[in-house]
């Protein structure tokens, strides 16, 4: 188990930092990206080693720093909508509804509900999106290819329904302030609902090939646990919090769209080492398919998807703050949104949940890990660089 | 209503400022940077705000503030409060709560190099975090114009056009018609 | 500057005191050679049809675009039918894709793997934001212009570019290497001022050497 042996440890110095002598050959400085198949995205990890084991581990970011946040300050609220997007590549759909969701509440704007459950539809689908990759990269850092490619192939099910839904596979832009773009075409729960059974099907053998694996458990279970004690401190949310046993989702704490109206119970692990929390994503995206289902069978056959919007040329939005969150596959993402009675956002604060998971929680975890594990370590944290610096 | 009998209890130990509330589970309270640090052990260790969801800064520069908003989530009550500290704009300078919670030290660190606010103690604080080499005004201030920084800084490809979106609409749909 | 890139006196295990001065001591100091083509055309050309059936990407996703990579890995899309790979060093590789929109921090570590790669070697840019900053025109840590930096053979626009085209950029990399006309690594041999001059224009801190490889 994940017990901290202080025996290898460097010493504190009294202002906190380690005492690590680079010169005195027992330590080595090796740093893990950006270029680097074991890194999730463009980000770099500075480990300092002392054999194979890390005894400290430090992130680097910002290499997909491009000011999101200042670029909206000069942007009309509508023209913001574009952008938004392209905060985080996986999962963009969630960026869009914050972004919307802020806007209409303090807009005061009424989303027909005919959008609201095309908006749920669109984040569940882009929540599959988003466990299919994790799987196939937390298979892949442990030398599992072949799983990637089954879950690639699958996503790409999706990404046509995607496709076909919006115009786009990755940036769909879809979500706008004030509703949807469109309705859904003809046929589209049909089509939907074979893409889900080949997802189930694949799902079904990866959890074969996969989760049965001796390799796999053998490299997973107990290694990397977090403690239930942390999710708190370390501002643990989603999946990762799932697995220690902390039943933390936003879908069900603070219901937002049409959440309340449809049936699911959350799934937890209790081990909250890899091994769980890859089981509880891979429960979670069965959850997701049962309720796309849920929202194709439920969901209204007519209305209206789109509110009446001022001229959103000259859209001036009242002196207002608020902060509005939803769930996402990495845990809780949301956006702080300030206007000042002007035509444009004075503030908006992007809080993607991998800020808090790979810088605190991962600088903590890495202490005393094998260097071996560092990657699927990493993978497990289900992290994305782009919405830590935006 | 919820979040009203909240700033009173709150208001029975702690001075506090104006309360905004937003919607019935998330509210914004006004305090001063001298209360925040006992403020905020309060809510998470009596009132269950036991999540730090988010730190950040926002430039009035017409005032010649930043509003530091703090956001704190009890997920048993399923209520946010956020807490607004209004710091001076020539000196900004905040205590550190990283031994709160210690993913504050990451917002602060990118608070210290995004909008220049110092928060003295916090771990790793003069390191870089995002940019690597910058000199001159911290990006996020309103006073530093991205624009005109960008065009000094990179070259533009000839041929591009950039139109004002009003100014183009108005040409695209009614042409020459003049003032509509 | 970093504390481990300074001058500094370091101690052997038998006791000797050398003095390390990495920025001299770990690198090459040698520049970038033109390299002529082979003597006569015939060689030159299957060269040139070899080098143009075996594109190795360098797996590096500097940006957004690194999204579709994996789609092109995998059996819809299946890149590897045309003889493209993605190998983990950059010493193995000899095409870069730039996939996206480039910060100056990003854009610093883009060079030295370029730099490290063997040549001939190639860059495509990927998006619109290569090509003119696209969504990122006023950033203030974004370039703009990839081909002020690194000599680039060939664009695929789009925000962001379907893996459809990324294969047909591909193929039209194949036919510029065929007719000889990829001449990117020459050609940064060539104008090698002009390019550091440009990297160093956006790049403030410049802790390396000026050719790493």
């Amino acid at each position: 188990m994940f017990e901290l042996d202080r025996s290898q440890y460097p010493q504190k110095k009294p202002d906190g930092t380690l005492d690590i002598d680079l010169s005195s050959g027992k330590y080595l400085k090796l740093w893990q990206g950006p270029q680097h198949p074991g890194i999730t995205g463009n980000m770099a990890i500075e480990l300092t080693v002392c054999g194979d084991e890390v005894v400290e581990g430090k992130t680097h970011v910002g290499y997909l720093h491009r000011g999101f946040e200042k670029l909206m300050e000069r942007r009309t609220f509508m023209q913001c909508f574009p952008i938004v997007c392209r905060i985080c590549v996986p999962e963009p759909d969630f960026n869009e509804y914050c972004y919307a969701a802020a806007v209409e509440e303090l807009a005061g704007l009424e989303v027909p509900e005919m959008a609201n459950w095309i908006r749920t539809l669109i984040l569940e689908m882009g929540r599959i999106n988003s466990y299919l990759m994790y799987l196939g990269g937390q298979a892949g850092a442990l030398g599992l290819g072949v799983i990637g490619q089954w879950t690639t192939y699958v996503r790409d099910l999706m990404l046509d329904r995607f496709e076909e839904l919006t115009g786009a596979r990755i940036y769909h832009m879809f979500i706008l302030p004030g509703g949807v773009r469109d309705r859904l075409p003809e046929g589209f729960a049909g089509r939907m609902e074979k893409a889900l059974q080949e997802i189930e099907s694949t799902l079904g053998d990866v959890e074969k090939v996969m989760f049965h694996n001796a390799v796999f458990k053998k490299r997973t279970v107990g290694v990397g646990v977090i403690e239930a004690g942390w999710v708190d401190s370390y501002g643990i949310t989603g999946p990762n919090a799932r697995a220690a046993g902390v039943a933390k989702d936003v879908r069900k704490d603070q219901p937002y769209l049409v959440y309340p109206e449809l049936d699911f119970e959350l799934v937890t692990g209790k081990d909250s080492d890899i091994y769980a929390r890859a089981d509880v994503r891979r429960r979670d995206l069965l959850l997701s398919v049962d309720l796309i289902r849920q929202i194709l069978a439920k969901m209204p056959k007519t209305g209206e998807v789109m509110a009446k919007l001022p001229n959103v040329l000259h859209w001036k939005i009242p002196r207002g703050e608020t902060y509005v969150r939803g769930e996402c596959s990495r845990g809780e993402y949301g956006y702080y949104l300030v206007t000042d009675g002007s035509g444009y956002p004075r503030r908006v604060n992007v809080r993607g949940p991998s800020y808090t998971h790979s810088i605190a929680l991962f600088e903590r975890m890495v202490i005393n890990a094998n260097i071996s594990d560092v990657a699927a370590l990493l993978v497990s944290l289900h992290t994305y660089p782009p919405e830590i610096e935006r | 209503m919820v979040m009203q009998a909240l700033y009173d209890t709150l208001k029975q130990r702690f001075p506090l400022g104006e309360l905004t509330v937003q919607r019935d589970n998330l509210a914004f309270i006004t305090v001063e940077a001298v209360r925040l640090y006992p403020l905020l052990r309060y809510l998470r260790d009596h009132e269950g705000f036991s999540h730090l969801v988010l730190l950040t800064a926002v430039d009035w520069l017409e005032d010649g503030q930043f509003q530091l908003t703090y956001l704190l989530n009890n997920r048993a009550k399923c209520q946010d409060v956020g807490l607004r500290v209004m710091i001076p704009r020539d000196k900004p300078e905040m205590e550190s709560i990283h031994d709160l919670w210690p993913a504050a030290a990451t917002y602060q660190r990118e608070l210290r190099e995004m909008f220049g606010i110092d928060f003295p103690g916090s771990p790793r604080l003069e390191e870089e975090f995002i940019l690597e080499g910058w000199h001159g005004i911290p990006p996020y201030r309103r006073d530093f114009d991205t624009l005109a920084y960008a065009r000094e800084t990179f070259r533009d490809r000839p041929g591009r056009e950039t139109r004002d979106p009003a100014q183009h609409m108005k040409q695209q749909l009614y042409g020459d018609k003049g003032d509509v | 500057m970093k504390e481990e890139l300074l001058k500094r006196i370091v101690k052997t295990p038998d006791g000797q005191e050398i003095e390390v001065d990495p920025l001299l001591d770990y690198y090459c100091q040698e520049g970038p050679t033109v390299q002529p083509p082979a003597y006569t055309a015939i060689i030159e050309k299957l060269f040139n049809w070899a080098r143009s059936e075996s594109l190795w990407i360098l797996g590096f996703g500097t940006g957004c675009g690194a999204i579709e990579m994996r789609p092109l890995m995998t059996p819809r899309f299946d890149a590897y039918r045309y003889g493209i790979q993605w190998r983990p060093t950059p010493r193995q590789s000899n095409l870069f894709v730039i996939s996206g929109y480039l910060s100056t921090k990003t854009l610093k570590r883009v060079i030295r793997s370029y730099e490290q790669m063997q040549g001939p070697k190639y860059v495509v840019g990927l998006g619109s934001c290569t090509i003119n900053g696209g969504m990122y025109w006023d950033s203030y840590n974004t370039i703009k212009r990839l081909d002020d930096y690194l000599p680039v053979d060939v664009y695929i626009a789009g925000c962001m570019p379907r893996p459809e085209a990324l294969l047909a950029g591909f193929e039209e990399l194949k036919k510029i290497i065929r007719a000889g006309k990829a001449e990117g690594a020459n050609l940064y041999a060539k104008n090698f001022e002009w390019y550091k001059a440009n990297q160093k224009s956006v790049i403030h801190d410049w802790d390396m050497p000026d050719y790493n490889w």
